[in-house]
C-alpha cells in the first residue's frame, strides 16, 4: 500500500477536500480531521493511532498523526497544519484511546489545544508552568541552546 | 460505598518501578480510581536531540529505556540510516541482532525478577534473574566497556568488533540460560501461590489493547500475534526461524509467561545468528558527519514494545525534530482502566506486569 492509494480513497469519499501529498505524508485541512480519520478508521482499517506529535515550523505548526493498519501493514503519516494565532485542533481520542495521553503530551510540550479532549492537562511539566519547551522560540534564563554544529573541522 | 480515601503511592515507592506517582482513591481496599502523574524524570530529551548532531545523540538514547540500552541505540541508528539511506555491512547487521537479542533477554530477566518481587516472592527470584543478567552485562562490558549505558551502535555499523572468544561465551550462556528457564518454570510459572496472585488479575482484552495502541509482549499476551520483527522485518530478522509466543486471556500471568517464552525465542535467534556471522568489517565506511533533509518514521521491536523515532531533518547537522514514541508511555496509559475495582495489592501486581521503565515514559 502507498500514500497515493490512500489519497485516492480519500478523494473519492471527500471530493471537495484539498488534500496535499508530500513525499512522506498526506496533509489535510484541520477542519476535516475528525471526518477523515473516522473514515480512515472505519473503512480503511487504520484503527491504530500509533503516535501523535507536532513539529514547530516557526511560522506554523504541524500536528502529525501516525496511523497504522494491521490489515494492510501500512503506516500512514497524516498531517494537519495549525496557524500560530489559532493553535487548536479537534481531538481524535474519541476514535482511539491511545491518542489521549499522546495529545496531552503534545499539548504540554507545544501548547496545541485539542478541542473536546476529555482531560487536557499537562502530563510531564508542572501544571502551573506556562512555557512549552519544544517550541523553537522557547526561552528561559537557564536554557542556553547550543550553537548549530559546523561538522568536523580539519 | 464507604468513605473514600485518597492514597498517594509514589513517587518514591518500591513497587512503582521508578519515580511514578499514582493517586489512588480507595474504598476500603478496592481501587476506585487511579491517576498516574508522570514527569519526575523528564529531561526533555527531544529538545536535547535538536541541539546535538546525530552521532552525539546516540548516548542519550541509552538513558531512555535504561534496561535495554542496546535496543534504543539500534532504533535510533536505524532511523538515521533510513533517513539518510546509509547501508550497513552484513557483519554489523548480524552483530546488531545478536547484541539486541541478548539485551532483550537481560531486560526480560529484570522484568520477571521484579514482577516476582512485587508479588511478595522476596529476593530469591530477583537474585536468580539478576545473576543471569550479570553474565550478559559482563559480556557487554567486555564488548563496549560499559555495564548499563552502552553507546555501542553507530550510524552505519557498530563501534567495534566483538573481542575474540565472545562467540564461545555466548554459546555457553545459551546452554546455561536454557537450564535456568526450566528452573524459572518450577520456581514461578506453575507455583500455586504465584498463580493465585497473578492469574485472572488485570485482564486486558484484545480490543482494549488495540484501542490503546499497546505494543510488545503486553499486546501479545492479549492474544494478538504481532511482532514487528516478524511482520515488518528490519535488519536480518527475516533470515531466522523463531516463534511469536502469545497469551490467551491477557491477564498478569500471561504477560509474565509471554516474556519468559520470549527469552527462549531470543536464545533461538542468537543461536542461529552466532553460527552465521559473515566475515567483514562491522563498521561501514561512511562519513562521520551526517546531514540530509526529509523525514522518516522508524520503529523497532524493543523488549517493552515498539520504539518509534520520528526524525525530521532540515538543512544542518542536527535533527530538526526528533519525536520518540516510547512503548512504556502507551502501555502505561491503560493502567487506570486495568486497576479499577481491584484490590490495592492486585494493582501492584498489574503495575509490575506492565513492566514499565520511567526513563522512557518521561524522556
Amino acid at each position: 500500500m502507498q500514500n497515493s492509494e490512500v489519497l485516492i480513497q480519500i478523494k473519492n469519499r471527500f471530493p471537495d477536500l484539498a488534500v496535499e501529498e508530500t513525499p512522506n505524508a498526506l496533509v489535510i485541512p484541520k477542519t476535516a480531521l475528525l471526518e477523515v480519520s473516522t473514515f480512515l478508521k472505519s473503512e480503511m482499517a487504520f484503527e491504530n493511532c500509533h503516535c501523535v506529535t507536532a513539529v514547530d515550523r516557526k511560522d506554523k505548526m504541524e500536528v502529525v498523526y501516525h496511523l497504522y493498519s494491521f490489515l494492510n501493514h501500512f503506516m500512514l503519516t497524516l498531517k494537519v497544519i495549525v496557524t500560530l494565532d489559532d493553535l487548536a485542533v479537534e481531538s481524535v481520542s474519541c476514535l482511539c484511546r491511545s491518542a489521549d495521553w499522546l495529545e496531552r503530551e503534545t499539548f504540554d510540550l507545544f501548547g496545541i489545544r485539542f478541542v473536546n479532549h476529555p482531560d487536557l492537562r499537562r502530563i510531564m511539566n508542572p501544571d502551573a508552568w506556562s512555557d512549552h519547551p519544544l517550541r523553537k522560540d522557547f526561552k528561559r534564563a537557564d536554557f542556553i541552546p547550543r550553537p548549530q554544529s559546523q561538522g568536523l573541522k580539519g | 460505598m464507604g468513605e473514600l480515601l485518597t492514597v498517594n503511592m509514589g513517587p518514591q515507592h518500591p513497587s512503582t518501578h521508578g519515580v511514578l506517582y499514582l493517586e489512588l482513591v480507595l474504598d476500603g481496599e478496592i481501587v476506585v480510581s487511579c491517576k498516574p502523574h508522570l514527569g519526575y524524570l523528564h529531561r526533555s530529551i527531544e529538545k536535547i536531540a535538536e541541539n546535538r548532531t546525530y552521532t552525539q545523540f546516540i548516548p542519550f538514547t541509552d538513558r531512555l529505556d535504561y534496561l535495554a540500552s542496546m535496543n534504543n541505540n539500534l532504533g535510533f541508528c536505524l532511523a538515521v540510516e533510513k533517513l539518510l539511506n546509509i547501508a550497513v555491512t552484513p557483519r554489523a547487521q548480524y552483530l546488531r541482532v545478536i547484541i539486541a537479542e541478548l539485551n532483550r533477554v537481560a531486560s526480560h530477566l529484570v522484568a520477571i525478577g521484579t514482577f516476582a518481587q512485587d508479588l511478595g516472592a522476596y529476593a530469591t527470584p530477583l537474585f536468580y534473574a539478576f545473576s543471569d543478567r550479570e553474565k550478559i552485562v559482563e559480556l557487554f562490558d567486555s564488548i563496549c566497556g560499559s555495564r548499563l549505558t552502552y553507546n555501542y551502535m553507530r550510524i552505519g555499523g557498530v563501534s567495534g568488533d566483538i573481542p575474540a572468544g565472545t562467540e564461545e561465551i555466548i554459546k555457553d550462556f545459551i546452554k546455561y540460560e536454557r537450564k535456568q528457564l526450566m528452573e524459572y518454570n518450577e520456581l514461578l510459572t506453575y507455583n500455586v501461590i504465584f498463580l493465585a496472585r497473578s492469574k485472572n488479575i488485570g485482564i486486558l482484552t484484545k480490543e482494549q489493547a488495540l484501542n490503546y495502541s499497546i505494543t510488545g509482549p503486553m499486546l501479545r499476551a492479549s492474544g494478538v500475534k504481532w511482532d514487528t520483527r516478524k511482520e515488518e522485518p528490519y535488519l536480518v530478522y527475516d533470515k531466522f526461524d523463531f516463534d511469536v509466543p502469545v497469551g490467551i486471556v491477557g491477564d498478569s500471568w500471561d504477560r509474565f509467561k509471554v516474556k519468559l517464552d520470549e527469552i527462549e525465542q531470543s536464545l533461538r535467534i542468537i543461536e542461529q545468528a552466532i553460527g552465521a556471522i559473515p566475515e567483514g568489517n562491522p563498521v561501514s565506511k561512511v562519513n562521520r558527519v551526517f546531514r540530509g533533509t526529509g523525514e522518516t518514521y522508524m520503529r523497532t521491536e524493543n523488549p517493552r514494545g515498539e520504539l518509534g523515532f520520528y526524525l525530521v531533518a532540515e538543512a544542518g547537522f542536527n535533527p530538526y525534530r526528533c519525536k520518540i514514541r516510547s512503548p512504556s508511555f502507551s502501555n502505561l496509559g491503560v493502567l487506570e482502566e486495568l486497576v479499577k475495582g481491584l484490590n490495592i495489592s492486585d494493582a501492584v501486581c498489574v503495575l509490575g506486569s506492565l513492566d514499565i521503565v520511567m526513563g522512557e515514559i518521561d524522556r
